[in-house]
């Protein structure tokens, strides 16, 4: 591959990537929601197959398929199944409203820039260039985690801010060795389908998935 | 900066290191087969019995600085072998008091025999995780172990399905879990900094290689990766600003789930970060390090104590403790000195065993009175003299009274701060304490000598005695406690050679 398609190609998957995190505060439906992430996790299987290319890495290659399994079909699966569960189609009023929330997400993406600066400052290259992306998928996630009342938006932001990270990974350092790489895809898939567990508890307990109900405990 | 190492590896230190997880794990097997009975409760103790002695053992092989490894995964040095005791010790306590509290559970029908399987398949696993995260010399593997324990404990903590326990769930998944990814990318970072510095690639998440070039690691990125790796372990041991998971997840877990978490779970967040201290202070400004663990320390310090105040829930004041406790740590951390991380070290020893002794006897009183408010508990000790002794001496030993050994610790800290120039800190941390002191004092003694103010029933009505499985090693635990304060043997040398791998001059 010509090293400016490869170039042209990384940072359209990189901006496909954000635009995702984005469109995810746009959009109300949890079915929407649900695509978007297939979308993202497979941009995220693009990353790392361009990256395999350019360093000629069966490893990566192995990643990449390893990442829409679990990114693109084994993950929202699972959500579908919470989502046909629950009979919740939207997201009730979220704390904050969308437009406020997109401007969120446009200072959040500066602030990336910000923070990952010493990032890319150690070495300046095609890939390191892209990763305040990935930090802003990072908050982006967190902020969809703290405004959003639907379990099934929680697990959505905690996903977001996942990917983010695993995103960072890739750019910075081809990802992570294998064998942690393993047991990281394996810790995400079982808090999912813990949380895929406490949510339909959380439903069959409370008669809905609004988690500003659960407020028994404080001080 | 590291003590000159030799490295063993012959067949029986191999055993010596992988028996501690495998001990566990069978455990956990044998649950998964044989069901809740006596049996799998004993063989559960006894896999605990098992941490705790290789954990003895691997102390004496490495108190003069020697390291057991297996490849570069696993490794036993003293600092492991301090926490595999810690982990062994609570982990005696915690399954000693299970056998009681599972059969009270089936008894009162709170949960039925699927309740108990889970419950104690996922006990050992529990062990096996905090054992994993000990051992791993990969901080990919020690992060992905400290993952492991929220994944296994997110049941035990809503063993009980009610509202209240599947609200704490919820909280204790999402915020640990958030916490625990922002440390995945702080580890990111780390391996980041690592493959620019050219450290080897395979070896670029090893510790022993990491701690050994610390000081050609990027001190930019390493900034950001150990503040992120500071807030997310730190989100683990009940640290602000992620602190809110804890006081909700402790009150509504069983007892002896309670006992593991706090008593364990935390200080091997604790530990996590001080593995990456090693690395972190030699490859950023030492100010840096100390001010950031200081701030978040003195920070959680000051909220615990505030709440502790206003606390009218004693499994919630008992949360709450362990907050400052870990704080306490936290601020031996940020010092730095061998002397201060010895102190530190040595208050993770007693604060496991007595809070374990402490949440056990606090299961009991629920079981007993059904309450948890401090309120209408009264009279604890003409009540029940065992289970009321047992619980104000762990009180006293919370607080931080001689003999016990936190009361050694404490002072420890105060020293390694004043001789670190840090007079300032210590006198923030000493008035906090006192606050902590008067809060937890009062309402203890309501506890355990009031009068109950309204008489629905007799004043003085006998408390079922305290079950000798559950007694003995409370009992045992705190006699230990006491010991350790007294005697210097047999941990001091333990404490100061680890104290020389993770302390700096």
């Amino acid at each position: 591959m010509s090293n400016g398609l490869y170039v042209q190609l990384l940072y359209l998957a990189v901006g496909g990537l954000l635009l995702s995190s984005v469109l995810v505060l746009w959009r109300r439906e949890l079915s929407a929601i649900v695509r978007l992430l297939i979308v993202q996790g497979t941009l995220m299987a693009v990353v790392a197959l361009l990256l395999a290319i350019e360093r000629d890495s069966i490893e990566l290659v192995v990643v990449a398929a390893e990442v829409v399994a679990l990114k693109a079909l084994l993950i929202p699966g699972i959500l579908r199944r919470v989502l046909r569960d629950s009979a919740e189609a939207r997201e009730t009023e979220p704390l904050i409203n969308v437009t406020a929330s997109i401007l969120t997400a446009a200072v959040l993406t500066l602030v990336a820039y910000g923070i990952s600066r010493p990032l890319v400052r150690l070495a300046p290259s095609i890939e390191t260039q892209a990763v305040p992306v990935g930090f802003a998928m990072v908050l982006i996630g967190f902020f969809v985690l703290v405004t959003r009342r639907r379990a099934l938006s929680q697990i959505v932001g905690f996903l977001l801010l996942d990917n983010g990270i695993a995103t960072t990974a890739f750019l910075l350092t081809g990802g992570v060795p294998g064998v942690v790489e393993l047991a990281v895809s394996l810790d995400v898939l079982l808090i999912v389908l813990v949380l895929q567990v406490l949510a339909a508890r959380v439903r069959l307990t409370f008669g809905g998935t609004d988690i500003d109900e659960l407020r028994d405990l404080h001080d | 900066m590291i003590p000159a190492l030799t490295t063993g590896s012959g067949a029986a230190d191999a055993v010596l290191v992988v028996a501690p997880l495998l001990a566990p794990l069978a455990a956990a097997a044998t649950a998964a087969v044989l069901r809740w009975r006596l049996a799998t409760g004993l063989v559960t103790i006894g896999a605990a019995g098992i941490i705790l002695a290789t954990g003895i053992t691997a102390a004496t092989r490495t108190v003069d600085g020697t390291a057991l490894t297996i490849g570069n995964w696993l490794r036993v040095d003293a600092l492991t072998a301090l926490m595999l005791i810690v982990i062994g010790a609570v982990g005696i306590i915690a399954t000693c008091a299970g056998l009681g509290h599972l059969e009270g559970e089936l008894e009162r029908g709170h949960i039925d025999d699927t309740g108990a399987h889970l419950y104690s398949v996922l006990v050992p696993l529990f062990l096996a995780a905090m054992v994993l995260a000990v051992l791993a010399n990969n901080l990919g593997l020690l992060w992905a172990a400290i993952e492991a324990t929220t994944i296994v404990t997110a049941f035990l903590v809503g063993h009980r399905r009610t509202r209240a326990a599947l609200e704490a769930t919820w909280k204790y998944v999402i915020i640990c879990s958030v916490g625990i990814a922002l440390a995945y990318l702080g580890t990111v970072l780390v391996h980041y900094a690592a493959q620019q510095a050219g450290v080897a690639e395979h070896g670029s998440l090893d510790w022993t290689q990491l701690s050994a070039h610390a000081e050609d690691l990027d001190p930019g990125v390493m900034r950001l990766a150990f503040a992120l790796l500071v807030l997310g372990f730190g989100t683990k041991a009940g640290l602000v600003p992620l602190h809110s998971w804890l006081p909700d997840a402790h009150s509504q877990a069983p007892a002896p789930v309670s006992a593991l978490m706090s008593g364990v779970l935390l200080p091997v967040a604790v530990y996590a970060l001080l593995r990456y201290r090693v690395i972190a202070i030699a490859s950023i400004s030492p100010e840096f390090v100390r001010a950031l663990l200081l701030t978040i320390a003195l920070a959680s310090l000051l909220l615990a104590a505030s709440l502790l105040i206003t606390q009218r829930d004693y499994k919630r004041l008992l949360a709450y403790s362990s907050i400052e406790h870990m704080a306490l740590v936290i601020i031996g951390v940020a010092i730095g000195t061998r002397l201060a991380i010895a102190a530190a070290l040595l208050h993770i020893v007693g604060h496991g065993i007595s809070k374990a002794t402490l949440f056990c006897g606090a299961g009991e009183i629920l079981s007993r009175t059904g309450t948890t408010s401090i309120a209408e508990v009264r009279g604890l000790l003409t009540r029940a003299p065992v289970l009321g002794g047992a619980f104000a001496l762990g009180l006293a030993a919370l607080l931080g009274l001689p003999p016990f050994s936190l009361f050694f610790s404490e002072v420890g800290l105060v020293r390694a701060g004043l001789t670190a120039g840090l007079g300032w800190a210590m006198a923030v941390m000493l008035v906090l304490l006192l606050m902590v002191f008067v809060a937890i004092a009062v309402k203890a003694s309501g506890m355990l000598f009031g009068e109950p103010a309204t008489q629905p029933r007799p004043t003085v009505r006998t408390l079922a005695a305290l079950p000798f499985a559950t007694a003995a090693p409370i009992i045992a635990g705190l006699g230990v406690v006491a010991m350790l304060g007294i005697v210097d043997w047999p941990l001091g040398p333990l404490l100061h050679s680890a104290s020389l791998i993770a302390g700096t001059p």
